[in-house]
């Protein structure tokens, strides 16, 4: 193993940045785009794949039907209408996201086409009820300046988003419509070499340049990146859902590895005596040598009535455990193909015995493939015709490692690896949307369009910075962060110092997301009511954290909840007059030895007790003066 | 206008540059353009050609942009892709007729026009389950939207069926759009009374281009129905929810179209379908019962029927226009419990004189007419309308169409107007 050289691999990263619109409104009808908290409505259905324009089949799509899954959609009325249940033909596109597509599109002095057409982009596995995307190019070129360098567009889509993943089971997934139809643009930057670093800083370019507009939507899960990767010599890969700088950052670092390390294991097995695996021949049926095993997996699936195949693999033995990089094994690229099928999981000849399989029936599958000495195995369980469909993609991927790396689509996680998704989706996959006529750009439209070109985003952040008297740092984290719209909400009246609610929303949320707890938790409209409490004086400075706290680590359910179970509410006058009377009566001594440096145990004493309760700035006061008046009256007994 | 929908300035432009549709060309404009030419929708303009580039996204592009175009390539002959299937001898035979609408229609921008073709290889390959219930032979009798069906369309689809009354065939499905579906059915119903067999009309909401559409559901269920069923005669067979579970039998004379676009617009109107196919079994309707006469196929249509929406301000010169016409019937869809206001009592009593028919339905659409409650309801009956009980507007008029179709004189047609034929009045 080895440290990767990120610089001498031919690393290239396209960009492929999708941002929702702020328009208020869906892109084919008139629902707003709220997030609803209750579904009353639920419905089932099946997708199935329909050819293209060209009559053609997509692989990405032929692959979704492989899994044949029942969908559950959830909708509220509120965010959704007929038109989002695919219930009813799409309304006019919506003439605010048009005129939003063509500002961002003239910002980036892209060719705008005069006749744009609205396509059915195919998409089966749910995520529209449709069956596809409603998209439309609606221009191509241009460019974005980062850092005084150039980077090129490729092309600018207005498209409407998919509805929102809540659980994906092995036969059933579910979503919620809310998020469905919400107008995007996609813009496509050239693919560019550079570091990780530098990618960043493109994407957060364009983020700037975005919100510069102030026509787009804020907050978490508004602009998601999708990243095409591709090193020297190997096809180019997609990974979608990259919603956060820092994790773009990671993302590219672990495909770079990836991908080499995969090019590593190419070069390896070029070197072996390797041959295409013959279904006829090298894959068995081998459910009776583990009717006893003692795998949770295989038990599990074979009480569901499945079969147990084995896979012989010529010469593959140590392959599937061959680690380039830390984590990078062919043997995880097949783990991460099978489950996408539903399936628990393959296990590879290079790591067992383990997890229950014994050496006995490692002998058993050795002897049914009459494996020789360097041949490496795969067992997985499974429905029976199910199985065939995944030895099938199993088959293709071991013949794509020969080759190198596969062009596919992945799916960025939390932690910024990446896993299997599917077969990258080709051209076939488009069809003219025949409910829409197509879109007329008129010259007029876009001149308009012209003239709204924002000012530069540097401008926008000194407007911010005056406006708000923030010092530069703070003011440029709180334009980049996506809490933006909601730091201007809450200091509109400037009730609460603007200093510390970007401090809050920029550092402590933060910092407490870092120690582990969940940010999603926490509603804006949690965070605008604590403020207004603040400003109301119901609560202290100190408590804005304590509650955050609560609400994040999933203790309490509201801001009321938590001043509650935190116990801090407000102390008026009179009850921290008494605290403080008491506190001084309990160490008059330390005040008599020390005089006024007593000050300090004791307001350390006072804030354990009152935290929360009251504002520390106000304690320091009135035990200041206190300790003061007690030495004086001393000095004038004594 | 050319088949591919250019016209003027753009078809005049591809002419002088000799490019068809179909072809890759390569467009020098403000940018390079490599891509397909596609056909253009009707109704654009002249300005602009239509352009599929590599990524599948279709484009328009200004012709006075363009300063230079040519072929690089010409379309390539279409590989068929389509497997043969494998016919189960053990399985029962169903004959599927297709008259066009949504669920056989597919474009091919190759040769610019529709492929309404839709054979037995294709159906299978696409919606494969239906090979596992039934052998399937197919045939398209005409390939029409069904706003377009004309009586003379019914008949043609009686026939052919009546030509399968005795065939080896366990039932028959007809492909149908849903516009009027709920027509044809009445009018199979009424000329086919007592056809020996279960015949399933199917259509869709929801295009069959579309992977979302409701197709293929309402066909494997109409094929397990057609196959299971001890019924005969005349259902639409669709969605009986937005969900893809269950998809509902419709008798075809209590069949309404009842929402624009929805996957269960069809409804049995005054009360519940008569079957609901579920994914693992068929339901029954306890109270349906379907009608037990022989088989007297009668199939003749006259179209002088008119039906007429009674609504405040009709004028009542349009029923006299209508009577001087030539027309032989009037069906009013009446208000409430089957009314017309005063002023048509004078052109009612011209029409009856005439020799007219004339029947009451209810522009409520569900419940019974009765005309005897209110003093207008037997100023009617005195006039001499008939209430129809609680006949659709909509069968009440192809009912009217095929009893002046079949009846000698207005007694007879008043007769049969009357009997209740196929449970087009329930109780």
């Amino acid at each position: 193993m080895s440290e990767i050289q990120i610089d001498k691999i031919g690393l290239k990263v396209g960009l492929e940045v999708h941002q929702q619109l702020g328009t208020g409104k869906k892109l084919f009808c008139n629902c707003p785009p709220i997030e609803s908290t209750d579904y009353p409505l639920k419905f089932t259905r099946r997708l199935r794949i329909a050819r293209s324009e060209l009559g053609e089949l997509d692989p990405s799509a032929l692959f979704e039907t492989s899994k044949q899954k029942t969908i559950m959609y959830y909708a509220n009325p509120e965010s959704s209408c007929l038109v989002e249940q695919d219930e009813e033909p799409p309304h006019e596109v919506s003439p605010d996201a048009k005129e939003t597509a063509l500002i961002i599109a003239s910002a980036l002095k892209t060719n705008i086409f005069s006749e744009v057409y609205v396509m059915r982009k195919l998409v089966i596995d749910g995520s529209n009820t449709s069956g596809f995307q409603r998209t439309m190019l609606v221009g191509l070129g241009g460019s974005l300046a980062v850092d005084g360098k150039s980077v090129g567009v490729q092309s600018i889509c207005l498209e409407e988003d998919a509805a929102k993943l809540l659980n994906d089971s092995s036969d059933l997934r579910e979503y919620t419509l809310d998020r469905l139809g919400i107008p995007l643009v996609e813009i496509a930057l050239e693919p560019v070499s550079g570091t990780p670093q530098e990618i960043k800083k493109i994407a957060l370019t364009m983020g700037r340049m975005l919100r510069a507009t102030k026509r787009v939507q804020r907050g978490l899960g508004s602009i998601r990146q999708d990243v095409n990767v591709s090193i020297e010599g190997g096809g180019v890969v997609e990974v979608k859902g990259v919603q956060k700088l820092d994790q773009l950052e990671k993302v590219v670092e672990y495909e770079a590895k990836r991908q080499h390390g995969l090019k590593i294991i190419q070069e390896k097995l070029q070197k072996l005596d390797t041959e295409r695996i013959a279904k006829e021949m090298d894959v068995k049926d081998v459910t009776e040598a583990f009717r006893n095993c003692q795998s949770k997996t295989i038990r599990k699936a074979l009480a569901n009535g499945a079969v147990v195949k084995a896979i012989k693999v010529k010469s593959f033995s140590g392959m599937f455990g061959f680690e380039p990089y830390p984590g990078i094994r062919l043997g995880k690229q097949l783990g991460e193909l099978v489950r996408f099928f539903g399936l628990g999981g393959v296990f590879h000849s290079d790591e067992l015995p383990n997890y229950g399989i014994e050496e006995a029936e490692i002998q058993q599958v050795k002897k049914i493939l009459k494996m020789q000495k360097n041949d490496g195995f795969l067992v997985l369980a499974g429905e029976s015709q199910k199985l065939d469909v995944v030895i099938e993609s199993i088959i293709r991927r071991i013949e794509d490692a020969k080759v190198g790396i596969p062009a596919e689509t992945r799916v960025a996680t939390l932690t910024g690896e990446t896993v299997y998704l599917r077969p990258r989706p080709g051209a076939s996959r488009m069809y003219p949307e025949t409910d829409i006529p197509p879109i007329i750009v008129t010259k007029t439209e876009m001149d308009e369009a012209k003239k709204k070109i924002p000012k530069s985003w540097e401008e926008g952040l000194l407007e911010i910075q005056r406006q708000y008297e923030l010092n530069p740092q703070l003011a440029l984290q709180i334009f980049d962060s996506e809490y933006l719209d909601l730091f201007e909400l809450i200091c509109k009246d400037k009730r609460v110092s603007p200093n510390f609610v970007s401090s809050i929303l920029c550092g402590t949320i933060t910092n407490l997301e870092r120690r582990g707890l969940n940010s999603e938790l926490l509603k804006n409209s949690d965070i605008s009511k604590t403020f207004e409490f603040l400003a109301e004086g119901r609560i202290a400075k100190e408590s804005v954290e304590i509650i955050f706290e609560s609400i994040m680590n999933g203790k309490a359910s509201s801001i009321e909840d938590a001043i509650e179970k935190n116990a801090m509410n407000v102390m008026d006058d009179s009850e921290l007059n008494a605290a403080l009377d008491g506190l001084i009566s309990d160490n008059i001594e330390i005040i008599e030895q020390q005089g006024m440096r007593s000050m300090g145990p004791l307001m350390g004493m006072a804030m354990k007790n009152l935290r929360g309760k009251v504002d520390g700035q106000r304690i320091n006061q009135l035990l200041e003066s206190k300790i003061k008046a007690r030495i004086d009256s001393d000095s004038r007994l004594a | 206008m050319s088949p591919t929908g250019y016209k003027g300035k753009s078809l005049e432009f591809l002419k002088k540059n000799k490019i068809e549709v179909g072809n890759l060309v390569k467009i020098q404009a403000d940018s390079t353009y490599l891509g397909i030419l596609m056909p253009r929708y009707e109704y654009s303009d002249d300005n602009h050609i239509v352009l599929k580039l590599k990524n599948g996204y279709n484009i328009g592009l200004e012709i006075g942009k363009i300063s230079h175009i040519e072929t690089e390539s010409h379309p390539s002959a279409k590989k068929d892709t389509v497997s043969h299937h494998q016919t189960d001898p053990e399985l029962p035979k169903i004959l599927l007729i297709s008259t066009g609408g949504t669920i056989a229609s597919r474009i091919d921008y190759r040769t610019g026009g529709v492929t309404p073709a839709l054979t037995a290889s294709e159906l299978n390959a696409s919606v494969p389950e239906l090979s596992k219930i039934a052998n399937i032979d197919t045939e398209v009798l005409f390939s029409e939207y069904s706003e377009n069906l004309l009586p003379e369309h019914w008949i043609k689809i009686a026939e052919r069926l009546n030509s399968c009354a005795r065939s080896e065939y366990k039932g028959i499905i007809v492909a149908h759009g849903t516009d009027t579906m709920q027509y044809t059915a009445a009018a199979l119903s009424f000329s086919l009374s007592g056809f020996p067999k279960p015949v399933a009309l199917v259509g869709s909401q929801r295009s069959s281009d579309r992977p979302s559409s409701d197709a293929a559901l309402n066909l494997i269920a109409a094929t397990k129905f057609l196959v299971k069923t001890d019924s005969s005669g005349i259902f639409v067979v669709m969605h009986n929810s937005t969900s893809d579970d269950e998809v509902a039998c419709h008798w075809g004379t209590r069949v309404r179209k009842n929402h624009t676009s929805k996957r269960n617009a069809f409804q049995t109107i005054g009360g519940s379908p008569a079957f609901i196919v579920k994914n693992d079994s068929i339901e029954k309707n306890p109270l349906f019962n379907s009608p037990q006469n022989a088989f007297t196929p009668k199939i003749n249509f006259n179209s002088k029927v008119i039906l007429m929406k009674y609504y405040p301000g009709l004028d009542p010169a349009l029923m006299d226009n209508a009577v001087n016409s030539g027309y032989k019937a009037v069906i009013f869809e009446g208000t409430g419990l089957g009314h017309v206001g005063k002023v048509m009592y004078d052109a009612i009593s011209r029409a009856k004189r005439k020799g007219l028919f004339i029947g009451m339905t209810s522009q409520c659409i569900d419940g019974i007419v009765r005309m005897t409650v209110y003093d207008s309801g037997r100023d009617l009956l005195h006039l001499g309308v008939i209430p129809l009980g609680n006949m659709i507007p909509e069968t009440a008029l192809v009912k009217a169409m095929w009893a002046l179709g079949n009846a000698k004189d207005t007694d007879e047609m008043e007769k049969m107007m009357k009997e209740n034929t196929s449970l087009e009045i329930s109780d």
